[in-house]
């Protein structure tokens, strides 16, 4: 029996925990795009959720469980962990790795899907904006990440930007307050992992040659320079006093930061006064929200919503109306329903407040070919018949291919094959797959077929004496990769 | 290449008391394989994060080389932290991902290619070169992944637990890899393990370190064959010596109804405040299984038999050791371990009688817990280990 630490769900029991991970059944598997890892990572269907599964040493899954805990309590944005799973044996007596089973996050979209589908211009730099945001609160909190990358976060949809989240904890460590050494050697790793990454999408021509990767980099490093300054500077100010700490407290604000403790010290010459912002939390716009209307949303979302909020509240009344009271009744005659108006079909496509920043942003352009204001219910009506069932399902993005995404290259382990054959990347396109809507126009193309067998090649076999590759199957594999490159050579060549 | 001199260099962190590291001294040579070892908490990991600039140095100094780096931005310190966890790019040729992060650094084009060739050639992947990472194998990847530090050609290489998430197999191939391969370099290296076995088996030198302070700085061999005080002789070895604190008298030590005697200038050692016991070790091997009357034989009641094919060791009681005097005693519980003919192995509850061979013994003062045996302990185990 293995053993399950963490979770208080006892179905966990019921997942194949006698088969490696890398073998289990196609059925339990969800196909969602991820990043690199050095582990066997796997997506797991139990019950309404998806889990992800990380094969590791017994030492490290216990460690990242409780460091993903730790990080959970003071609020910083990362993965739920589940359990550790320990005592795993086959059948016939062999011990597996353990593994750590973390709750996927809904809607949240490796960089990795990011680039899969057109690029938007711009969205790199606020991925990079994004995961600076995330290492400066990490760093607030005392945690030094130790491998920080776009493949160790995921990012979710906030408004027209993104919310990066940590989900790989293995490397980091807590302290009570951080070093310069440690952030500036975690800035460090972050800048080259991150320029590594984009490196191998333009390998793979998923990301344009134009793209400066040192750029981004250097956007990454100044982002968090500036941020952490504006958090954590000490200002000495010599007349006006009040107004300047009040000035300073309102950036903070602004950048989405309460400042829960500020130090105030009088300078040695007792004419001016020194302040550092002592305790400042991350979610100022999202804890407002939230407080005026129960809504639990993203920081970004929640400044756009309130937003909203607060021009309703001004056409309304002038402004003269108790906040609490307008905000409930913008709750229940704006925002409850325009997110109601989207089939139910459809809700998977994203978050509710997601989509509420996605009309008032279709109601801008609206009103802007129109030349008048839209009411609210017929943009959203336009938005739903017209934007909303383009966009890809996100709730549980399934990627491009089964095989592609669940290819692993560890550094390490010796595994078994990593070569696939290559499909038509559309065909397990999932757009009619989750879910029975929309039902495909007549004139478009059939809906595409869904295949979940592996591509993937049996590994070549390998000498059990000397782990040489057997050398009639390394010519059977040479040959055919040198029928690939013809191939590829005749196809450059015009043919 | 550079020397790295800790000059009493100490952690303290915010709000406690006692250091983290304290007062460390240590002089690492040249191109020399340092391994700090010690259980955990000992301040290991922190000794190294001072070096690498990510803890800060509270007092005292730290040197690469001639250069103060006390108070030096990690970037700027000439050190590489190795990770054996890198990521590889799939996407990326073997030389682009050794590579890649010598562009960060502004390294020109030839010079990049140059050193990638110089370490594929050290490492074996030349001819990977222009291939993508999934053409290798396991351990082909795992070289480039060294790779990534060793084009960076730093003056040291820090390796903090580098093997902790191998499997038992990997982990002793990668151990042997690792240590042939820093002797091919001969960069200096400060390696940071909990494995004593990692320690013996990779350093050129050893230092142990407990409750931040350093306990005893040695070649694997002066490690085993004399160690300096109680903590270091049960540290290093494995299986562990045996310790336990028995009363002397007229040169004997009392162990159980037998007497074992004591070398004499070990006894001229002993001083007023150990109150007339010694803590006497004895390593696993030093045993030999000899008839009851043998003078200074003592019985081992058996209880567990491990048997390792060329090896077998009894896990059996000692007689109780008889230590009056002394406010702390090492080893009460009468557990100890010898080492057997895996040949002619007794049985779970049989009794056999040992003694220990001449010049094998470990001698401990009882009140300070350092060595006064004045001699080193050569056993047969202690000749596999590098001098």
């Amino acid at each position: 029996m293995p053993h399950i630490t963490g979770a208080a769900d006892p179905a966990l029991m019921e997942l194949p925990w006698d088969i490696p991970l890398s073998a289990w059944p196609e059925d339990r598997i969800a196909a969602l795009p991820r990043g690199l890892s050095r582990h066997v990572v796997r997506f797991v269907r139990h019950g309404g959720n998806v889990l992800a599964v990380k094969e590791t040493n017994r030492e490290i899954a216990y460690r990242e469980f409780q460091m993903l805990r730790e990080l959970e309590r003071m609020e910083t944005p990362c993965v739920h962990a589940v359990a550790v799973v320990t005592r795993r044996f086959t059948p016939t007596g062999e011990e597996l790795s353990a593994a750590l089973v973390t709750e996927h996050l809904a809607f949240s979209l490796p960089y990795r899907a990011l680039f899969s589908t057109a690029l938007r211009k711009g969205t790199l730099n606020r991925l990079i904006d994004a995961l600076s945001v995330l290492l400066v609160r990490l760093h607030l909190n005392g945690f030094y990440w130790g491998d920080v990358s776009l493949s160790n976060a995921l990012f979710r949809r906030d408004a027209s930007e993104f919310s990066a989240y940590l989900v790989d904890a293995e490397t980091g460590d807590l302290h009570e307050t951080l070093t310069d050494g440690q952030r500036s050697y975690d800035l460090e790793i972050a800048t080259t992992n991150i320029i590594g990454e984009i490196l191998d999408l333009q390998a793979n021509e998923d990301l344009d040659e134009g793209i400066d990767p040192f750029a981004i980099g250097e956007r990454l490093e100044s982002k968090y320079g500036k941020l952490w300054a504006a958090l954590t500077e000490t200002e000495t100010f010599a007349a006006n006093v009040p107004f300047k700490v009040a000035e300073r407290v309102r950036e903070l604000n602004e950048l989405g930061f309460d400042v829960g403790e500020l130090d105030m010290l009088s300078t040695p010459d007792g004419q001016g006064l020194r302040i550092r912002p002592k305790v400042v939390d991350a979610g100022f716009h999202s804890r407002r929200l939230m407080r005026l209307t129960g809504l639990d949303v993203q920081e970004n979302q929640a400044r756009r919503l309130l937003n909203d909020l607060d021009e309703f509240r001004a056409v309304r009344s002038g402004g003269h109306d108790d906040e609490a009271f307008a905000a409930h009744e913008w709750l229940t005659s704006i925002f409850e329903p325009t997110v109601r108006a989207v089939p139910r079909d459809l809700r998977g496509k994203l978050e509710p407040a997601q989509v509420f920043h996605e009309v008032l942003d279709h109601r801008w352009y609206l009103a802007e070919s129109a030349g008048k204001d839209v009411p609210m219910p017929v943009a959203t009506a336009s938005y739903v018949k017209h934007v909303l069932p383009l966009r890809p399902d996100e709730r549980a993005v399934l990627g491009r291919s089964l095989a592609e995404m669940t290819a692993e290259l560890p550094a390490l382990t010796d595994e078994v094959g990593t070569e696939f054959e290559t499909r038509d990347p559309f065909e397990n396109d999932n757009t009619y797959a989750w879910g029975e809507v929309p039902a495909p126009e007549p004139g478009t193309e059939p809906p595409p077929t869904v295949r979940r067998a592996t591509t993937r090649v049996p590994a070549p076999e390998r000498s059990p004496l000397s782990g040489e590759i057997d050398e009639r199957h390394q010519r059977a594999a040479d040959a055919a990769e040198a029928e690939e490159d013809e191939a590829a050579a005749s196809e450059e060549a015009g043919f | 290449m550079a020397t790295v001199t800790y000059d009493k260099a100490s952690r303290i962190y915010p709000g406690t008391e006692r250091p983290a590291v304290d007062q460390l001294d240590l002089q690492i040579a040249d191109g020399e394989f340092l391994v700090l070892v010690g259980p955990s908490g000992c301040g290991k990991s922190t000794s190294l994060r001072m070096l690498a600039g990510l803890e800060d140095v509270d007092k005292g100094a730290i040197f690469v080389g001639d250069r103060d780096v006390t108070h030096v931005q990690p970037k700027d310190r000439d050190i590489a932290m190795v990770f054996q966890s890198y990521a590889l790019y799939p996407h990326m040729t073997v030389a682009d991902n050794m590579g890649f992060a010598l562009k960060i650094a502004k390294v020109d084009k030839a010079t990049i290619r140059e050193r990638v060739e110089a370490a594929a050639k050290i490492l074996d992947l030349t001819e990977y070169l222009d291939r993508k990472p999934k053409a290798l194998s396991g351990g082909q990847r795992q070289r480039v992944a060294m790779g990534r530090a060793i084009v960076r050609q730093p003056q040291v290489f820090l390796m903090d637990e580098p093997l902790s998430n191998l499997d038992a197999k990997l982990r002793v191939q990668t151990r042997t890899q690792i240590a042939a391969l820093q002797r091919r370099l001969g960069t200096t290296t400060v390696y940071v393990t909990h494995d004593q076995v990692e320690a013996l088996t990779m350093g050129d030198r050893i230092a142990v370190l407990k409750d931040g302070l350093l306990q005893q700085v040695g070649t694997p061999r002066e490690m085993y064959d004399t160690p300096q005080n109680v903590f270091v002789a049960g540290f290093i070895g494995s299986p562990a010596m045996n310790l336990s604190t028995f009363r002397v008298e007229d040169g004997y030590a009392l162990v159980g109804d037998s007497k074992v005697q004591l070398e004499r200038d070990t006894v001229a050692n002993m001083t007023a405040d150990d109150k007339g016991d010694v803590i006497l070790g004895f390593r696993p091997e030093s045993l030999d299984r000899v008839a009851p009357n043998t003078p200074g034989a003592f019985p081992v009641e058996v209880n567990v038999v491990e048997e390792l094919g060329s090896d077998a060791f009894v896990y059996g009681t000692l007689p109780t050791p008889l230590a009056t005097a002394s406010e702390v005693t090492v080893g009460g519980s009468g557990e100890g371990i010898v080492r057997v003919d895996p040949r002619d192995v007794p049985s779970k509850g049989d009794t056999i009688w040992v003694s220990i061979r001449p010049g094998e013994q470990h001698v401990f003062s009882a009140a300070t817990q350092q060595r006064i045996s004045t001699h080193a302990v050569q056993t047969d185990a202690s000749r596999t280990l590098a001098k």
